[in-house]
């Protein structure tokens, strides 16, 4: 059980969403006396009547004076049931980077949606961002209600309304609540004013629903960081290789096999610097000992012996380019996967997909922020699962071999696609 | 006889540990992703709570072999006597090369200047970078977190730097999932901050968990002091009052520990780890906004101190 959870908003201030973040860290009482009086001080410069919530999460100089959220920021409280952490991010296009950052660590994504308007093109963009960095849940917050009479008609349309985008992006879990952020209804206490509707308020939804599992739906895969071996008077011959459990369950005597090279072995030990383990699930940081002297360093990928992926020296992959440069045919890479960096030339990049209709069209060459299909060669094998199944081993970034930035987020498609 | 709320509460301590546990094996990642990437990674340890953690964790992270880089404080020679104690004996009980960045060596030597009646704050950017080039660190481990400050909440994990050792806010990496890339040009290096995703009450409670000592001062205790732009501010040799301040004993603890010159004390009782865990649970007041002077300037004071190589 893990009582983290890693929640992801996006949205502009017109739809209230930094409202709706300041309400909530108010009315848990997790924002403190000094920040709220410095958010009134600079509203006031500002010539606001009321307290800007959003100047609480608008950070750098240029988001403050251009009133605008342009990076990803992070908010963490804290209730007595759990913890949690906020990326916030914008909502408009030009920053779809950062949405797909917030989403790619998040468990749940809450769409918020101003009653008055219903389901808009930021609306269908927040979604698709979800469904396509496979977020397990999604919260539809419908917003301003006040604004609407509180109606039960507007808000049971804009819930059928949204149904029918989860059911055509394959979002599998939506809970929606109607709230009105501005006045506090349904955000951390129920409200009167929606006496039909019987569910939870936002916060006791994020407060009880179910952490995804992160382990996807395959065996255990442990990416090696590094090997631990100490050849000290007290360990002489200790030799662990140390990860973190990307995805499935790895137990004391599973068998592994050792990918790329494909040599088997069997779990004799999980440790940990608090003792030793039975198993340890998704997210764990461990030290695994193997039955077998093999040769396994860091970029290796251990994987469950029953449903080890093969290595692979080609790819497809769904990207989305976070840097100001172009991804096009010919391009050269390094390609990043769990721990193992191997260079990668693109093939073709195959279309481009509207993030707001989802329609596909050609495309020769992707921008900043565009999202598409692009098939990869590598000069190395390496072994991946498809995103689908896979969050933890089935994701992947392209960077510049000159500058060394983050030129693309990618999603494996199918590992073994020619 | 284990009634409602006995298991009521044994379910919140379950989640708080689970939590905990899951920032730990985060924390853990990230330290191990930087030894498994760079050539000469340091981690600044200072004696403060939270590079105490830190140090925690790469103690967990590398176990049971050693932790394979040095430490390094930049010290600004305003210091409290029993942060000092606390670092030497802590560095040598783990067998670690502490590096001392000297801030009044710096003075010294001419390369930065002094100016009378400010804090020494800022000046350890100097230091900090001339340390890094002397002993070609590569990645410089921080204990910052992004609960701290605003500037803060926007910084990366892996968290580039110039020739210059300047942040640029506007041209950082996106960090996706959990792959951090610290591929990095000759003359760069990278800050890297595995405790970002922890908040102060997360490292209390961590503290609490593992039973990990900590400098006497964080705890309540007797003291002379007096006030100074609006914080308590402890007697010292750097800190003598001026004409018409007024020193008196109070009971207090400190709940950030930096320069002695620009860092306040609160008054407080809790003389327990568990007693600062309730007052920090309940405290209305962040602890930069509490307790340091120098991100009181301006809205953006922090920001612009990392843009210039600052922590």
């Amino acid at each position: 059980m893990s009582d983290l959870l890693r929640v992801a908003t996006a949205g502009s201030v017109d739809d209230g969403k930094s409202t709706l973040i300041g309400r909530l860290l108010h009315d848990s009482k997790n924002v403190f006396a000094d920040q709220f009086d410095a958010v009134e001080a600079a509203s006031k410069r500002r010539g606001l009547d009321a307290a800007d919530l959003a100047l609480l999460t608008d950070g750098l100089r240029a988001e403050r004076e251009q009133g605008i959220t342009i990076d990803v920021a992070y908010r963490y409280f804290a209730t007595p049931r759990r913890t949690f952490v906020l990326a916030d991010t914008p909502g408009h296009v030009q920053y779809t980077r950062n949405m797909v950052t917030g989403a790619s660590t998040a468990d749940v994504a809450v769409v918020l949606v101003d009653a008055r308007h219903g389901l808009v093109e930021q609306s269908h963009r927040h979604a698709a961002v979800a469904a396509l960095l496979g977020v397990g849940h999604v919260v539809l917050a419908v917003n301003k209600m006040d604004l609407v009479d509180f109606s039960e008609e507007v808000y049971d349309r804009i819930v059928a309304d949204f149904d029918v985008l989860a059911l055509e992006l394959g979002i599998r879990s939506v809970t929606a609540i109607p709230l009105s952020a501005l006045h506090g209804d349904n955000v951390v206490e129920p409200s009167t004013n929606l006496g039909w509707y019987a569910g939870k308020t936002l916060l006791d939804h994020l407060e009880t629903v179910p952490v995804p599992p992160r382990g996807g739906s395959v065996g255990a895969r442990l990416p090696v960081q590094l090997v631990i071996r100490p050849r000290s008077a007290e360990h002489p011959d200790y030799r662990a290789y140390a990860g973190r459990v990307a995805a499935g369950t790895l137990r004391v005597g599973d068998e592994v096999v050792v990918l790329p090279s494909g040599r088997r072995s069997t779990v004799v030990g999980i440790d940990t610097h608090d003792g030793p383990l039975e198993e340890a699930g998704a997210g764990r940081s461990i030290a695994v000992r193997l039955a077998d002297d093999v040769d396994v360093s860091r970029g290796d990928l251990l994987a469950a012996a029953p449903d080890a992926p093969e290595p692979v020296r080609q790819l497809t992959g769904r990207v989305c380019v976070v840097a100001e440069r172009q991804v096009r045919a010919g391009d050269r890479f390094r390609l990043r996967a769990g721990t193992r960096e191997v260079r990668a030339i693109v093939g073709a990049v195959a279309d481009r997909l509207d993030v707001t209709t989802l329609r596909r069209t050609d495309a020769d060459a992707l921008e900043l922020n565009d999202i598409g299909d692009v098939t990869l060669r590598l000069a190395e094998p390496i072994a991946v699962d498809s995103y689908a199944v896979s969050r933890g081993t089935g994701s992947f970034l392209l960077v510049d071999e000159a500058t060394g930035a983050t030129v693309a987020a990618g999603m494996v498609e199918h590992p073994a696609a020619v | 006889m284990t009634t409602i709320s006995d298991l009521h509460l044994e379910h919140l301590t379950d989640a708080r540990d689970a939590a905990l546990t899951a920032l730990e094996d985060e924390s853990i990642h990230i330290l191990r992703e930087v030894v498994g990437s760079f050539e000469r990674p340091v981690l600044l340890f200072s004696g403060g709570k939270d590079s105490i953690v830190m140090l925690r964790l790469a103690e967990k992270a590398f176990s049971p072999g050693r932790i394979p880089f040095p430490v390094m404080h930049v010290d600004t020679g305003h210091n409290f006597p029993e942060v000092i104690e606390f670092r030497d004996r802590r560095a040598a009980e783990l067998g670690l090369d502490l590096v001392v960045a000297s801030v009044q060596d710096a003075i010294d030597r001419g390369r930065i200047t002094e100016r009378p009646g400010q804090s020494r704050n800022p000046l350890q950017t100097v230091p900090l970078l001339d340390a890094i080039t002397e002993h070609r660190f590569d990645a410089v481990l921080g204990g910052a977190r992004r609960d701290e400050e605003k500037a803060r909440a926007k910084e990366r994990v892996f968290s580039i730097r110039d020739e210059f050792g300047q942040w640029d806010p506007r041209n950082q990496r996106p960090e996706l999932w959990d792959l951090y890339n610290g591929r990095i040009a000759p003359g760069e290096h990278v800050r890297v901050f595995p405790l970002s995703n922890w908040t102060e009450l997360d490292i209390w409670r961590y503290i609490a968990r593992d039973g990990i000592e900590v400098p006497s001062i964080y705890y309540a205790h007797e003291r002379e002091v007096f006030d100074r732009d609006g914080m308590v501010l402890a007697v010292t040799p750097f800190t003598p009052p001026r004409d018409g301040e007024q020193v008196r004993v109070e009971t207090v603890r400190y709940r950030t520990v930096g320069d002695a010159t620009c860092t306040g004390a609160v008054r407080s009782t809790a003389r327990t780890v568990d007693e600062v865990i309730a007052e920090t649970a309940t405290s209305r007041l962040t602890e930069r906004g509490a307790t340091r002077a120098d991100d009181r300037a301006s809205e953006a004071a922090m920001e612009d101190r990392k843009r210039e190589g600052y922590f």
